[in-house]
């Protein structure tokens, strides 16, 4: 068995009266690429936010690699190696495709405090953009402005910038909503593999059943805030409250 | 594209030709329009620092007056307590000053963003400009302080018999001097990448905290090197007018600076510039031609908004795009 590269213990959420993520306890084995799935509201999104930062928990515990981090802050995570995307996109539109991405670089090395260095004459971090765009098939549109590629280039140029900040956990909100049917598998084997040879741990959001079952190994299924079932692909088509819960209208 | 900033090879090649129209200038046009030019290119140092933060962060601060005062004041308090006449003493505590204040009063501003930063800069601009009414024991109330004309290079220029003529000379190529530095010294810094995770900032606050930058952290750091920036200006400016008085400090001021950078066009790293120097002529254009000065430059800003929200440089660039393209 591999060991946890993160565990929540009993994390709790609420928003009002609801309880958005329920005394979750979660754990993600170092290397496995893993499926969160949901229904709209079952906690899947509120669960990342904790863990990544963006919301304090009101209560429980999150460990990444042995060692608390419940409250550390969202720069001290990333610097642990946990990075993240969004549901909805969220670039810097008006800089470059290939500046989105050198700027992540720039942080990862902590030189984003530099003021007196030109940014664009480090050939070895351009080079690295370059070699992280290629890997992400945007490297025709690197001198673009962010703001103008389409629905389906921001969305990997969104998982671009978190990579390139080299995770060792990577949280993927939805990488394939509102692109077409037709742009979700290249997405999605441009993304897995990319995960797969970085050795990097995936904690990936979705809500296409068919994207899942074809993609990742290990499904973990929330409902109102708690965790429903976790198990293969096949134990998950067949588990019957998913099925209820989920599944029912769909094909599966 | 619409991302500030440009090459450093095309930025050379059309900023050479201006350098040295610059450096030609004084010797063709009589001495008055050469001090205007100087105002202008004063002013222009002023707008650079306070673009860092519109056009590159993203914060519109409506408080600048504060540090072109606190620049300006720093200088005649050396005067007055110190006794010194140096130009680089002066520059040197004009940056320290308006540094101190610009740290002081960023670490109160960069916790709010949009309408809340901007009043927040005001308030507290305007209690400086208090602060240089009330104590005139210190300041000089509303009669100011008296700076005479300084020496420059420690001590090696000094003013000979008519200050007209010193203003117009070597203060001239002075403040021409000081101003191309604070032109490369700026560029290099919105091209750094300080400067990229500063635009990160203003593009996507959320994302950018999700690549690492500590916001409030790097916005207070951009606060203070624009208010360095525009209190440098501040002391430049002072042997220019001879005197310094709490109007420097009031929010109208501010919104001269404000205005400077969006006559010129924010969204550009020139833009400022031009556009100080453009409303300095225009000013003084307006002031000699009418006494409802006031409303002229008020209409041109109306039309300036209503027609070319992009500003001068802005607009001009636009355009230079479109050309190419259907070249």
């Amino acid at each position: 068995m591999s060991v946890d590269i993160l565990k929540t213990t009993q994390l709790s959420k609420s928003f009002g009266d609801t309880h958005a993520v329920d005394h979750v306890d979660f754990s993600v084995s170092a290397g496995e690429v893993l499926a969160l799935i949901g229904s709209n509201g079952a906690g899947k999104t509120t669960l990342i936010n904790l863990i990544s930062g963006l919301i304090p928990p009101d209560s429980g515990r999150v460990d990444f690699q042995g060692s608390d981090i419940t409250h550390a802050s969202i720069h001290r995570k990333i610097q642990l190696g946990i990075a993240r995307s969004f549901q909805l996109v969220n670039l810097f539109d008006q800089l470059t495709v290939r500046d989105n991405v050198t700027l992540a670089i720039f942080s990862r090395e902590g030189r984003t405090r530099r003021f007196f260095s030109v940014a664009d004459a480090d050939t070895a971090v351009r080079d690295e953009a370059a070699v992280v765009l290629k890997e992400f098939g945007l490297d025709g549109r690197a001198g673009a402005p962010a703001g103008g590629l389409s629905q389906g280039e921001r969305k990997l140029l969104d998982v671009a910038v978190a990579y390139a900040l080299r995770p060792k956990l990577l949280f993927l909100d939805e990488p394939t909503s509102g692109v077409s049917t037709r742009e979700k598998a290249p997405i999605m084997d441009i993304i897995t593999q990319v995960v797969r040879s970085g050795g990097i741990t995936a904690v990936i959001v979705e809500h296409d059943m068919d994207v899942v079952f074809t993609y990742c190994p290990r499904i973990v299924a929330m409902h109102q805030g708690s965790i429903l079932a976790d198990g293969t692909p096949d134990q998950i088509r067949n588990n019957a409250q998913v099925t209820a819960n989920m599944l029912g209208t769909q094909s599966g | 594209m619409s991302a500030p900033g440009v090459a450093p090879r095309r930025v050379l090649a059309w900023s050479a030709p201006v350098l040295a129209a610059l450096i030609v200038l004084p010797f063709l046009v009589p001495a008055w329009q050469t001090v205007l030019l100087s105002y202008g290119l004063v002013f222009a140092i002023a707008a650079l620092g306070f673009n860092l933060l519109l056009g590159y962060t993203g914060l519109l601060s409506f408080g600048h007056s504060a540090y072109f005062g606190a620049g300006a004041y720093a200088v005649a308090f050396i005067v007055k307590y110190a006794g010194l006449e140096s130009m680089e003493v002066f520059l040197l505590g004009g940056v320290v000053v308006s540094g101190i204040v610009a740290a002081l009063f960023g670490v109160l501003c960069v916790r709010y963003t949009r309408i809340f930063f901007g009043i927040l800069t005001m308030a507290l601009s305007q209690v400086l400009w208090s602060l240089a009414y009330k104590f005139f024991w210190v300041t000089g109330g509303s009669d100011g302080l008296r700076v005479p004309t300084p020496t420059l290079l420690g001590g090696l220029v000094r003013m000979g018999a008519d200050k007209q003529d010193f203003l117009s000379g070597p203060y001239y190529f002075y403040v021409l001097a000081v101003f191309v530095i604070a032109v490369a010294v700026m560029w290099v810094i919105v091209h750094s990448p300080f400067g990229k995770a500063l635009q990160a900032i203003r593009d996507n606050e959320t994302r950018a905290e999700f690549v690492g930058v500590q916001v409030w952290h790097y916005r207070w750091v951009a606060f203070v090197i624009s208010g360095i920036f525009t209190g440098l200006a501040g002391a430049l400016w002072v042997p220019l007018n001879g005197l310094t008085t709490p109007d420097i400090l009031h929010w109208t001021f501010s919104g001269k600076i404000v205005f400077f950078t969006v006559l010129g066009g924010f969204q550009t790293f020139f833009g400022p510039v031009i556009g100080a120097v453009i409303y300095n002529y225009l000013e003084n254009w307006a002031v000699g031609y009418t006494v409802y000065w006031q409303m002229v430059l008020g209409v041109v800003l109306v039309v300036l908004v209503l027609a070319l929200p992009a500003g001068i440089v802005g607009t001009v660039k636009r355009m230079s795009v479109r050309a190419a393209k259907a070249a």
